[in-house]
């Protein structure tokens, strides 16, 4: 009975995720040093004597670093700390110029704190630091293992980190992705970061673990690592979760341990490193001085706080009448919101400005390799557009074709319109004529619509609609048809 | 073998493990030599333990300065070849070092 | 002409010119290099090209700086932008630095010529100057024995009379112990009061930078200079810089002199002739007008085993950069990177330098992080709070600087605990981060020691001012030359 019942238990296991996020900060300059902060620059370019760790430098926190994490804490709820310092962790590794990085290890810059979830679900944050990153190793000849030496740019030491860490809060791997959208959309509003996964200015390791369902236990935990886009965390979480459940099943026990997500063979694999032997050694870093931020600082931070994606989403429902799901979307991209809201004003017409923003416009863009941001077409322009199509100057077909050109080139409506002749004909003497033309085209018609069936009349619309290649207003067609028949 | 001489010498120290912690590599004959230094060293180092500090709060640095930051602003990096000039090895405008085996 | 302020008047009434006291100068460095090896490298070109921007200012007229024209020497601790800086070490012996330290930037401005860069303990870790990898610098009062450490080399080359000013760090007693063993006044400022930037850095909560000079004039002029907040160094301070030279005064009337207890305790059971040498200069202290009152130092016994603790982890974590990988020397057989980086460690670092390394790594590690670094930490707390206590009772405190005359070379190298013994009396002023300075006290044996002045935090007009009167009052260094003299005296 009682090895039934732990069966039965054993095939139902409910995930625990906890997620370490780390995003470089879109500061001028570097944490601790004046070199430039960009990405992609030419190899070792950006880097001076302070942050190649030269002997005899020091750092100086960077002001702008502080206010930015801050920001963010204030954003999601975070206690900003009374007093707060930096610390030394203590390792080496060739990425690292100085072999240790300066970071926070008991007093962090915010402590508490929560993501919520367009779903309701509040994702508890147990911490957000400030450290600096490290360099960039390239392996030559392919991977690590096999590479016969290392080559290092130190572009990236000592860009701005901010690591922010959940409780293990996160019960599906569709939960951790909606977690990271929802902070990713924070980040954006917040302008804190670039928030590019694919640039490494937003990173994410996931400690995983699995339960019996129900329990309030925590397993034993893998760190997997190495996930490069929302995509793949998904992918590894969803593996991570089967591998471990397998490995129950199979009667063996989970080991902790850093387990790399492989995405060419969508697999994790244990990096077998040397954890146990790590002891990081932190310190208070002696180079700085402890921070104790005055309660006016962070009032003034905290009333220059955006809007939030969620309380923007909020106000798209209440203000412009948006679905739950359309308002999400628009109010996920700063960008995009601020573009739909000036169509909004300039139009008057929120909902159809809502349709083009969610439909044609994203279509036009990704056709032409475009953004929100690149694209030259102006609020003014798609306002524009949603008139002529409501005065029923241009049919709805007519208009999509219009909107992409607008997209593409930036051209006013009215210039694509005169350019390729596509204003819809709304003169009645002119549409009499070719409704007289289709009909006697097809007098069998006539008897149908005559013997009540009004499909008859749907087909004739058709059929003067293509001989006015579209142009035709399609209610006046269809007015002067039954007028006709009647 | 070097555990031995850590026994006779009667130091805490794991010497093995903290010269791999510190990336040093010693002879045999160093980490016999240091273990017996140090255990002359904590015959003063252990007097520490004499004192209650319970209620004592640690100095870290001993100026009395908070929130010591600097303005947000760029200044001139110093270019890839002066950053490579001092360098073992190089490769173009990278550092070159032997590969990494975890 | 033995002084920097004496050779600043001369040149700006064109007596002599900037070129001629470098080129003296630079014959004199040359000279007793021989016997008492000071310098790890000369810089002869720049110091005659900027010994010639002196001459030609004074040429055209221009306001001179307060050092203008005066050579100096510069531990090699420091960074000249150009030039190598080895701090003592192998793992540095090529090692030429993009950038020069603010301290070497505030004197060349101010028209100081930098001759040489000295030689110290490898990364300012000793007592003899017998831890440089490159060779032992020797006493110009007899080369048998060490000029002290670890900025060894300052204090020889302006004990020898080479240059009147020469620039050193302290981290427990690195100025004042070798200023003691050569005859010259040491200043140890307030924790702070100097930046720390382009100084390669052994324990970075202690390490100060500070002037070694012929007298205390000298010093004044030079801390000066290179005093004040610096926005490379967040842990230097922005107290208003005083005017320091004209602090310096002649009588100690008023002044009360704290005299510590323990301290005397100690000297008076281990060391009878020192002791009595510094009973002769508390004499002289009150004979000048000031009144001795004794105060007490409970926990400063407990220094030595605190500032192991503290100095060696800081050091541990602060020489971990020294791996081979972007600078300095690397020792590469095969293997992977983090072999390199052993190798090239255990090639790279001597013998003192890997000690300390290894007992900080130690010190910082699990489960003994809060046994001994945070202990220490503590007990730093109380050796601070003993000095704020002192003070309350004496304006400046007068004590030992040493326990012992210049000793011989090879004498305490196979012993580590006895050289660290050697700062006995300089370490608690260092954990907690007040001034103190070493001024020339007279002769045991015909080798000269100081005696330490302390003061408290930021009070450095108040204890150079008392060190002149002392020194004007007295004349130790004035009274006898050593017998390797420089040609410049």
């Amino acid at each position: 009975m009682s090895t039934k019942v732990a069966n039965a238990a054993a095939t139902d296991y409910e995930p625990v995720i906890g997620l370490e996020v780390h995003v470089e900060l879109k500061t001028n300059s570097k944490m601790f040093c004046g070199c430039r902060n960009e990405f992609g620059a030419e190899p070792n370019s950006l880097v001076c004597p302070i942050c190649l760790g030269f002997p005899g430098t020091l750092p100086v926190i960077n002001r702008k670093a502080v206010e930015y994490l801050c920001k963010t804490g204030l954003a999601l709820g975070c206690s900003i700390a009374a007093h707060s310092k930096f610390d030394r962790k203590n390792y080496f590794y060739p990425d690292m110029p100085k072999n240790y990085q300066i970071s926070q290890y008991d007093m962090p810059l915010t402590t508490g704190g929560s993501v919520t979830l367009p779903s309701g679900k509040r994702v508890r944050l147990n911490r957000i630091h400030l450290e600096e990153d490290t360099g960039k190793n390239v392996h030559a000849g392919g991977r690590m293992a096999g590479a016969e030496y290392t080559l290092i740019d130190y572009n990236r030491a000592g860009v701005p980190l901010m690591e922010i860490v959940t409780e293990p809060d996160l019960s599906s791997p569709d939960e951790a992705e909606a977690y990271l959208v929802q902070l990713k959309a924070v980040l954006s509003a917040l302008g804190v970061s670039d928030v590019k996964m694919h640039e490494g200015s937003l990173r994410c390791d996931a400690n995983v673990s699995i339960r019996p369902a129900g329990s309030s236990a925590l397993g034993t935990k893998a760190e997997v690592k190495n996930m490069n886009s929302f995509r793949s965390v998904v992918s590894a979480l969803e593996y991570e979760i089967a591998r471990q459940k397998a490995s129950l099943a199979a009667g063996e026990r989970i080991v902790q341990e850093t387990r790399n997500w492989d995405e060419a063979r969508k697999l994790t694999y244990s990096t077998r490193s040397k954890e146990q032997a790590h002891d990081y050694r932190y310190f208070p870093d002696p180079d700085l001085v402890p921070l104790s931020l005055e309660p006016a600082t962070l009032e003034r931070w905290r009333a220059e706080l955006p809007e939030l994606p969620l309380a923007k989403r909020g106000r798209f429902m209440e203000s412009y009448g948006l679905s739950d799901y359309d308002a999400t979307i628009l109010s996920a991209d700063i960008p995009t919101a601020v573009f739909f809201e000036a169509v909004v004003a300039a139009s008057g017409e929120p909902k159809a400005a809502a349709n083009w923003m969610l439909n044609d416009v994203p279509r036009a863009l990704e056709k032409h390799g475009l953004t929100i941001e690149s694209t030259r077409m102006k609020p003014g322009q798609l306002a524009e557009l949603i008139k002529l199509v409501k005065s029923g100057t241009i049919s709805g077909k007519a208009a999509k074709e219009i909107c992409e050109a607008m997209v593409a080139d930036g051209e006013d409506p009215q210039a694509v319109i005169a350019q390729r002749g596509l204003a819809q004909v709304s003169d009645e003497a002119a549409i009499a004529k070719l409704v007289d033309e289709a009909l006697a085209a097809n007098p069998d018609s006539i008897a149908s619509y005559k013997a009540g069936k009004t499909k008859a009349l749907e087909f004739v619309v058709g059929q003067v609609m293509k001989a006015s290649r579209g142009k035709a207003n399609v209610e006046i067609v269809r007015a002067a048809l039954i007028k006709r028949l009647e | 073998m070097r555990g031995q001489y850590m026994r006779m010498a009667e130091v805490p120290i794991d010497i093995d493990h903290v010269a791999k912690l510190a990336r040093i590599e010693l002879t045999e004959e160093e980490a016999a030599r240091f273990s017996s230094q140090f255990s002359r060293l904590f015959e003063f180092i252990d007097e520490l333990a004499q004192l209650d500090v319970s209620a004592i709060p640690a100095t870290a640095q001993v100026i009395p300065r908070i929130n010591v930051l600097r303005a947000d602003e760029v200044r001139p990096s110093i270019g890839t070849d002066a950053a490579l000039e001092n360098a073992p090895d190089r490769e173009g405008p990278y550092f070159k070092t032997p590969r990494i085996l975890e | 002409m033995r002084t920097g302020h004496e050779i600043r008047e001369a040149i700006a009434r064109k007596q002599t010119s900037a070129l001629e006291v470098v080129e003296q100068a630079l014959e004199s460095a040359g000279r007793l290099e021989t016997e008492l090896h000071a310098y790890i490298r000369l810089l002869p070109e720049r110091a005659r090209i900027k010994a010639r921007e002196i001459d030609a200012a004074v040429t055209r007229g221009d306001k001179l700086g307060p050092l203008a024209g005066v050579p100096i020497a510069v531990k090699d601790i420091f960074t000249v932008a150009g030039e190598i800086a080895t701090a003592g070490s192998k793992i540095l012996e090529n090692f030429r630095s993009p950038y020069s330290a603010t301290v070497v930037e505030k004197l060349e401005r101010a028209g100081a010529v930098i001759i040489g860069k000295t030689n110290m303990d490898e990364f300012a870790m000793g007592s003899s100057c017998e831890n440089s990898a490159f060779f032992p610098t020797r006493n110009p009062w007899d080369v048998t024995r060490v000029p002290g450490g670890s900025s060894g080399g300052s204090a020889a080359t302006v004990g020898a009379g080479t240059v009147p000013i020469g620039l050193g760090t302290d981290t427990g007693g690195s100025i004042r112990e070798p200023a003691s063993f050569c005859n010259i006044v040491g200043v140890k400022p307030t924790y702070g009061r100097v930046s720390r930037f382009g100084m390669i850095a052994f324990a970075s909560s202690l390490d100060q930078a500070g002037p070694m000079t012929a007298d205390v004039r000298d010093a004044a002029q030079t801390l000066e200079v290179i005093a004040g907040f610096d926005e490379f160094d967040s842990t230097s301070v922005d107290v208003p810089v005083s005017d320091y030279t004209a602090a310096l005064r002649d009588d100690l009337s008023g002044v009360r002199v704290g005299i510590v207890a323990e301290f005397e305790a100690e000297i008076g059971a281990s060391d009878p002739a020192l002791a009595a040498l510094y009973k002769a200069a508390y004499a002289d202290l009150e004979r000048l007008g000031a009144t001795l009152v004794e105060v007490h130092l409970p926990h400063a016994r407990y220094g030595l085993a605190t500032y192991y603790l503290i100095a060696p982890a800081e050091c541990s974590s602060n020489l971990a950069r020294y791996d081979g990988a972007r600078y300095g020397r690397r020792v590469q057989n095969g293997g992977d990177v983090f072999e390199m980086f052993e190798r090239t460690r255990a090639a790279g670092f001597g013998d003192e330098v890997k000690r300390r390394i290894i007992l900080g790594t130690y010190a910082l590690s699990a489960g003994y992080y809060d046994a001994y670094y945070v202990r220490a930490q503590k007990i730093r707390t109380l050796i601070k709070r003993d000095f704020d206590t002192s003070f309350a009772a004496c304006d400046v405190i007068a004590c030992p600087a040493v326990s012992c005359a210049p000793f011989e070379l090879g004498q305490k190298m196979q012993d580590p605990v006895s050289m660290y013994l050697m700062d006995y009396f300089t370490i608690p002023m260092s954990l907690a981060g007040i001034p103190a300075l070493s001024v020339p006290a007279g002769y045991v044996t015909g080798l000269p020691v100081g005696l330490q002045i302390v003061a408290p935090a930021f009070e450095e007009a108040r204890m150079l001012g008392i060190a002149h009167a002392y020194e004007a009052a007295t004349g130790h260094a004035r009274r006898r030359e050593p017998p390797l003299a420089g040609a410049a005296r």
